[in-house]
């Protein structure tokens, strides 16, 4: 196996329009779970995006596993924000999951049955077995966020990049991500999420990036996750109570 | 009218052609390309004169199909190409690029089909059947190059199903996964402009656009699974191209574009209204449905407690008869209302009738416990939360209590099996 980190972005520098959101951003993401966190406008999603190269880059790279993406493919997964596709799109559930395997099928005739079966294991996997054959927009939100998850994990990559995992999701489907993010992480797999609540990130990652247009400091949630690197990257954003609970759960 | 071989072949050509159109409309569709089809159609008006003009300066019989259909081709995808052009400068939006360069196309078209009127050469001969369609005009020969473009189509958009299927639901994933989806969409380009183009001679560059969109259309009200979807859409869309076919044959002066659009318009108006699913009748009904049953759970009660207030008390339901009046005073219904409701419940032996009173029978009782029970356990679950005042709490408990099965309001109770008393005075509200 290689020793090269799951993720390496150098100088990476993104731009919408005349207004750029990334500044020169290098970091390297270790394996484990990791979590981006910063204001809103921060450039979170924007990271995600231009490392994949669904965004154009003013300047810089990215590098998973040491390589260039279109070499490893097959080991990067994504998970994007649930509010970027159409829910009312004719599909089941199976059929999205399914669409994760499509670079392992020839491109015309049906999805082959090992590959279905593959999919059924994901399904499973977040706890949505019995909802296979429903259509994608009968089911709940927490539900559609798990589809996500399966697809991403039919996937079957060793690094996922997430959007946003538990954006307005239920307490159960919270648990029940955070419970596949960590068997994820025990078979050796690295996962990079763009979360929006500081008050699980000690709970839920061991490592942090905090963003704020520039990489404000990086490294595990220990050394990084402090009130003072906190406040740098939220700035006077941040109000006193949200302070106070991020400081309890780093405690904890 | 006869049904003479060339009828017959315009009228499978046509069908062919509508098969084609209905699966790659469904496609044009998810992925939000339908307006393209419009402005290719619009703009291939100058690219047909053009070449209709340089055949005939050639020498050659300037109503020969495929350099007509050559010329339309190259001058759509000129348009749609000055499309994204026009929208990549972010001056304007897509839709509005769309319109400037459709109808500026066309506008062109018709200048130049004006100046090819005046020439003594007879190449203008059938160029305005392209504009509104005319199925009827078309020759043998016509119809199978018309067939065979729609059928190569469709074979793609088969053969590229999964490819399309990935890039019209989540393209970034798709991209991630290593698809070309550019590739993808330049596909689905293509197959709508050939499609659009094969189509113009029957049914006219102005209303090509509805076959592609009404049949996709109609089938996405039919149907929430994408196979299903593309073969109903290739249905709708065969029935919409014969029948504009056959109206054309029937009556040469009747465009078989506008025979076409209105076959697709009235599919589409039945699916919209008759679909079991998502038609709008079956949602009327459904919530129509839901009324009565809410009416139904609020007269019952009603009934049972104005039994607990004349001193009856909880689960022993007395046989005394209630005023209508007096029910229909506890809900704020007007007494009208409440007879009517009166005549329906009776009807279904829920109650008794007399004069102007009710009484519930056994059946009647029984459904009006469980009513009650899932009110108070709604009204006791959310006073105990502190969510709501006892007013609020009533109010709440008349909008969520319906379908409340005996169990769900068992957990919600503190008390088990018991049917607890009303958290508020019984009777008239203010």
């Amino acid at each position: 196996m290689t020793t090269a980190p799951p993720l390496e972005i150098r100088s990476l520098t993104v731009a919408y329009g005349d207004h750029p959101v990334l500044w020169d951003v290098t970091w390297v993401a270790p394996e484990g779970l990791t979590a981006i966190v910063g204001p809103n406008g921060a450039g979170k999603s924007t990271l995600i995006k231009a490392a994949l190269g669904l965004i154009p880059a003013l300047s810089g790279s990215a590098a998973f596993f040491g390589r260039p993406l279109d070499e490893v493919r097959n080991r990067v997964g994504y998970l994007p924000q649930r509010a970027s596709v159409d829910w009312d799109f004719p599909a089941t559930a199976l059929d999205v999951v399914c669409m994760a395997r499509y670079p392992r099928m020839a491109w015309w005739g049906r999805v082959p049955r090992a590959e279905r079966e593959a999919a059924r294991a994901a399904l499973a996997e977040v706890g949505l077995e019995e909802f296979a054959e429903r259509q994608i927009g009968r089911l709940s939100g927490g539900q559609q966020q798990r589809v996500f998850l399966a697809r991403a994990l039919a996937q079957d990559s060793d690094l996922y990049l997430m959007d946003e995992p538990f954006a307005a999701v239920d307490a159960a489907t919270e648990q029940a991500i955070v419970a596949v993010l960590r068997r994820l992480t025990e078979a050796g797999r690295s996962v990079v999420a763009v979360h929006h609540d500081l008050s699980t990130v000690p709970d839920y990652f061991s490592n942090v990036l905090l963003l704020n247009g520039r990489a404000v400091a990086a490294g595990t949630v220990q050394q990084a996750f402090t009130p003072e690197t906190i406040a740098a990257a939220y700035g006077g954003r941040l109000n006193l109570l949200e302070g106070a609970s991020v400081a309890a759960g780093a405690r904890a | 009218m006869t049904l003479g071989y060339n009828t017959l072949v315009v009228l499978a050509g046509c069908a062919l052609l509508g098969l084609a159109a209905g699966t790659v409309g469904a496609f044009a569709l998810l992925r939000g390309r339908a307006l393209v089809a419009d402005a290719v159609g619009h703009a291939a008006l100058p690219g047909v004169v053009l070449a209709a003009l340089i055949v005939a300066t050639l020498g050659h019989d300037p109503r020969d199909l495929p350099p007509l259909l050559a010329g339309a081709a190259i001058a759509g995808i000129a348009g749609v190409l000055s499309v994204q052009a026009l929208a990549r400068t972010r001056r304007i939006r897509e839709d509005a690029a769309i319109a400037i360069v459709l109808s500026a196309f066309y506008a062109a078209g018709v200048a130049l089909l004006s100046y090819v009127q005046t020439l003594p050469d007879a190449a203008q001969a059938g160029l305005t059947k392209f504009i509104l369609g005319q199925a009827a005009a078309m020759r043998a020969e016509d119809a199978f190059w018309a067939a065979a473009v729609a059928m190569l189509a469709l074979l793609l958009c088969l053969l590229l199903f999964q490819r399309l299927r990935a890039a019209c639901f989540d393209p970034d994933f798709a991209r991630v996964l290593g698809l070309r989806t550019a590739r993808t969409d330049l596909a689905l380009l293509g197959l709508i402009v050939t499609v659009t183009v094969a189509g113009l001679q029957a049914v006219g560059l102005v209303l090509i656009v509805a076959l592609l969109v009404l049949p996709a259309a109609t089938a996405r009200l039919l149907t929430f699974r994408l196979p299903r979807l593309l073969l109903l859409s290739a249905m709708v869309g065969a029935v919409c191209g014969a029948a504009g076919a056959a109206a054309s044959a029937i009556d040469p002066d009747l465009p078989t574009g506008a025979a076409v659009v209105l076959v697709g318009a009235a599919c589409f108006t039945l699916a919209l209204l008759f679909s079991p699913d998502r038609g709008l009748v079956a949602e009327a009904l459904r919530s129509a449905n839901r009324r009565l049953a809410m009416a139904q759970d609020h007269f019952l009660r009603a009934a049972w407690e104005a039994q607990e207030a004349a001193g009856a008390g909880p689960g022993t339901a007395g046989d005394r008869w209630t005023p209508i009046a007096a029910i229909a005073a506890a809900r704020g219904w007007g007494e009208g209302r409440a007879w009517r409701l009166a005549r329906w419940l009776a009807l279904r032996d829920l109650v008794a009738l007399s004069e102007r009173q009710v009484h519930l029978t056994p059946r009647g009782a029984a459904a009006a416990r469980r009513a009650v029970r899932a009110h108070r356990a709604v009204e006791h679950h959310l006073l105990a939360l502190g969510a709501a005042d006892t007013a609020g709490a009533d109010r709440l408990a008349d909008l969520v209590e319906h379908g409340l099965t005996p169990e769900v309001a068992t957990r919600l109770l503190p008390e088990p099996s018991a049917l607890p008393a009303s958290p508020h005075a019984l009777g008239g509200r203010p």
